[in-house]
């Protein structure tokens, strides 16, 4: 038997999570689109439904199909997904039970629900944040699956511009982290290592070397 | 195995324990303020990165074709607060339309 005021503090992060569901359910069908080429039907499909973090999952499949090697795509995906440390440690004391609970709730971290679950004060609400991630991992999974099922039958990917959504959708999500103190100055030089880096280093090494830009994080002022 | 077998199992392990670490670990300690100052800014420096590789390379040279197009079309979207979903189709649109017309 479900109490029904317990059921209830999950409800405003369902409700949210709805909308975010659909944007995962779009993003993930592009995601499907350009990573069938690269990885075939079904290694999309298992990676988001095993990484569910489309960030990282367009990162290292744009190493892949630029001709990285694994162990660079790992290194660059892994970065992506570097931000989930602070925002589960920024969330920690919203978290409760045995340590594999909180290993495993802790995996409903994705962006909008962290987000959407801080109060403000330094507080993190544990219902919302995992109501809100409820609905979005089957629509991502969906949309991987739409997408890799239906790529093919779009015609040719480079006539419908489709490669010019790996970097548009990495700019929209950049576009969040502009307001970060040193943000813009980090984007710059990132920008200057890895395209004075293409031509002397094998692909997805480049994207690798530019994150060293973060250390910019650590000269004060 | 595959490098993109390779690929997910590092990245599903590597992203687990991240996302577990602030949870099992900390419960209610804090990072060095240096630390979080750099892990915060990996993300904008890697997407950046990203962004300009996947736009100006081909595998080691670097050229200016539709993909910078959908990227200047994106960069619009951008700046009018569109949503990713939208952002990601006029890219598309964008690039599509310069390689129709070239």
């Amino acid at each position: 038997m479900t109490e029904p005021g317990r059921m209830a503090r999950y409800r405003p992060g369902l409700r949210a999570g709805v909308g975010f569901g659909a944007a995962a359910f779009v993003v993930g069908i592009s995601f499907g689109v350009v990573a069938e080429p690269v990885m075939g039907k079904v290694a999309p499909i298992v990676m988001s439904a095993l990484l569910f973090a489309g960030a990282s999952q367009f990162g290292a499949v744009a190493v892949l199909a630029a001709g990285g090697d694994a162990a660079t795509a790992i290194a660059t995906g892994a970065m992506l997904n570097a931000r989930f440390l602070p925002m589960g440690v920024a969330a920690a004391s919203a978290f409760h039970g045995s340590r594999l609970r909180r290993a495993l709730e802790s995996q409903a971290i994705v962006d909008a629900s962290w987000a959407l679950a801080s109060r403000g004060d330094g507080e993190f609400d544990r219902e919302v944040m995992l109501g809100a991630t409820v609905p979005q991992y089957p629509a991502w999974l969906a949309g991987t699956v739409i997408g890799v099922l239906f790529g093919d039958t779009l015609g040719d990917p480079q006539t419908l511009g489709l490669d010019a959504i790996f970097p548009a959708f990495f700019l929209g999500l950049l576009a969040a982290e502009l307001r970060r103190p040193r943000a813009v100055a980090t984007v710059a030089l990132a920008a200057v290592i890895a395209l004075g880096l293409t031509p002397l280093l094998p692909p997805g090494l480049p994207v690798l070397v530019a994150s060293s830009a973060a250390l910019i994080g650590l000269w004060r002022r | 195995m595959s490098d993109v077998w390779i690929t997910i199992a590092g990245l599903v392990i590597a992203t687990a324990v991240i996302k577990a670490a602030g949870p099992v670990l900390l419960a209610g300690r804090e990072l060095p303020r240096g630390a979080y100052a750099v892990i915060s800014l990996l993300a904008p420096a890697l997407l950046t990165a990203l962004i300009v590789t996947d736009t100006f390379a081909r595998e080691q040279e670097l050229s200016v074709d539709a993909r910078a197009a959908g990227l200047a079309c994106a960069g619009v979207a951008v700046a009018l607060r569109a949503p990713l979903v939208v952002i990601v189709l006029v890219a598309a649109v964008g690039a599509a339309a310069v390689r129709a017309v070239t």
